[in-house]
């Protein structure tokens, strides 16, 4: 367990062509309250998102997974190092092209359905016969046509997740961050909404990080995984999958998926028992 | 993906699942006063209770009737109405104001907390001689007296709204790269409004109390003041038609506001629930 890390130092400054965000060196430290000791949350970290791919993001609790979101979608600035999204240095606000789908239920309980949906583009100020078709497109792409004219206190968790997803699914990122955003569902909706992720993915095209807990999703969904150590959090691993851009639940079958699951929780299991304190 | 959506009549369920119930519930509390009506009617007509001070509620109602169409108390009436309105609009927005204060500057919130917490065991019709003096006589100290019993309410349910404004809504603001006038006006205010709502109901019910029982006890005009008169002197049937007249007015806001309040918090107390 006391075992040096082998962290990945991947793509060194410049950035690589089709890359989309470069990270480099990016590092949180947290002030403590009161004069305390900082928190050293996470990296340093670098490391390349390419374009259009699907990248998932595993490690032990408290390791930064989610302060590493943060950090990419511009909700904060890091400490050190820099990150950048299409070429263009992110300074902890978020750029144009970035849509973010939460864990908890962001659904505006006081909106229906469709009004939930079009927030954002609306707020952008797109023609409202634009707004309408690509919401309309969205619900039906999300399996809620027929819920256009429900709040969300009418639908189930799993439904108001699809209405976030449909919201950002609107503004037509190209860049999606998505931060255990089936973490609060059950297995089999989990799944679903997988899927609908990857179709979603396929339909346009964007750049996907998920942030997940769960190994099986993130073998499932991507086209890498990056593994990170406890906290302060960095990349130990990064895997390919090498799954074709047609995947889906059958990939399970696949052979490949269980040697990947185990490779993933061979790295995982120590640190997640250094999370732990144990 | 067909498999997890519930249809359209279990969405109808979940959004209407409380209608028959609440409905049930509504029938059964009319049956409840109407028949404590009828007992009311019965006993004073059979004279179980003294036929001197109490008159029959059919009796209150006509007089209350009578009271409104020859329009003998016209005038007190727009003076409470007026004192009361004035009181409520100082009250919400002086108090929204405050609990926006409270929740923006937590010094201050620290510094004023105990007091807040022992603000009701201060009886404050006491203040009313020392509101006298600092606004005259006139109606102010009435107003005054209906605004500082009102304003803490207020406040403090705005301050509860904006607590408990849930993180990812503001972080979803952020993401959607909204000012921070748009946050408040679009985001912070509508998540806020069930518990400001619920302010403004608690300001307006307390305004009515504050201004009807100062001029009750305080006062030498007014619906409050009347009402008081009537009771001195021995005049049960104008004391009673003014009661129900107010107990009538009154009623009939507290319904509206509670079913507004009601359908606000609808939304967010099933959401939470599922």
């Amino acid at each position: 367990m006391a075992e040096a890390l082998n962290l990945v130092t991947e793509s060194p400054t410049p950035a690589i062509p089709g890359t989309h965000v470069a990270i480099r060196g990016a590092t949180k430290i947290f002030a403590a309250p009161g004069g305390g000791t900082p928190l050293h949350a996470l990296g340093p970290i670098t490391f390349d998102l390419r374009q259009g791919e699907f990248f998932s993001v595993v490690g032990p609790s408290g390791c930064g997974k989610s302060t590493l979101l943060d950090l990419v979608a511009g909700l904060s600035a890091p400490t050190e190092g820099s990150i950048s999204f299409e070429g263009t240095e992110i300074k902890g606000q978020v750029p144009d092209g970035v849509a973010v789908v939460f864990q908890e239920d962001a659904s505006f309980p006081w909106l229906k359905v469709f009004d939930n949906a079009a927030f954002g583009a609306r707020r952008n100020g797109l023609p409202e016969n634009e707004v309408k078709e690509r919401v309309e497109h969205a619900l039906a792409f999300m399996g809620l046509s027929g819920f256009a004219k429900a709040y969300p206190s009418q639908l189930s968790g799993g439904m108001r997740q699809r209405v976030c997803i449909a919201r950002a699914m609107v503004l037509r990122p190209r860049l999606m961050l998505l931060d255990e955003p089936f973490g609060a569902l059950d297995q089999q909706t989990r799944l679903l909404m997988g899927e609908e992720m990857l179709k979603l993915w396929r339909e346009t095209g964007s750049t996907v990080m998920l942030i997940t807990h769960s190994i099986d999703e993130a073998v499932l969904l991507s086209d890498r995984i990056g593994t990170m150590s406890a906290r302060p959090g960095q990349f130990i691993d990064i895997v390919e999958t090498g799954w074709s851009r047609e995947r889906g639940s059958e990939t399970a079958m696949d052979p490949k998926y269980g040697a990947l699951q185990s490779k993933i929780w061979s790295v995982l299991r120590n640190e997640s028992l250094k999370a732990l304190g144990a | 993906m067909a498999n997890t959506m519930p249809s359209n009549d279990a969405l109808s369920k979940r959004g209407r699942v409380m209608g028959p119930r609440r409905y049930r519930v509504a029938l059964l509390r009319s049956i409840v006063v109407l028949l404590s009506i009828a007992l009311l009617e019965v006993a004073s007509r059979q004279a179980w209770i003294d036929p001197i001070s109490f008159i029959p509620p059919s009796e209150m109602a006509l007089s209350a009737w009578t009271l409104l169409t020859d329009g003998a108390y016209r005038e007190d009436m727009m003076l409470t109405l007026s004192s009361a309105t004035a009181s409520i609009l100082m009250a919400t927005s002086a108090g929204f104001l405050f609990g926006l204060a409270l929740f923006k500057l937590p010094r201050l919130r620290r510094v004023l907390d105990p007091l807040l917490l022992s603000y009701y065991a201060v009886p404050i019709f006491v203040l009313y001689p020392l509101l006298i003096v600092l606004f005259g006589l006139n109606r102010w100290p009435l107003i005054m007296l209906g605004f500082l019993f009102a304003i803490i309410a207020m406040a403090v349910n705005t301050l509860n709204g904006l607590e408990r404004v849930p993180q990812v809504l503001l972080r979803t603001a952020r993401v959607l790269r909204m000012g921070k006038t748009r946050e408040a006006l679009l985001i912070t205010l509508p998540a806020s409004l069930p518990f400001v709502f619920t302010g403004i109901k608690l300001a307006i019910v307390y305004s009515f109390i504050a201004v009807i029982g100062g001029e009750f006890l305080l006062s030498g005009a007014g619906l409050g003041y009347q009402i008081a008169f009537a009771y001195n002197n021995f005049d049960n049937a104008t004391m009673y038609g003014l009661m129900f007249l107010l107990l009538t007015f009154i009623g009939a806001i507290n319904l509206v506001l509670h079913a507004v309040e009601h359908s606000l918090y609808q939304r967010r107390v099933i959401k939470e629930a599922v």
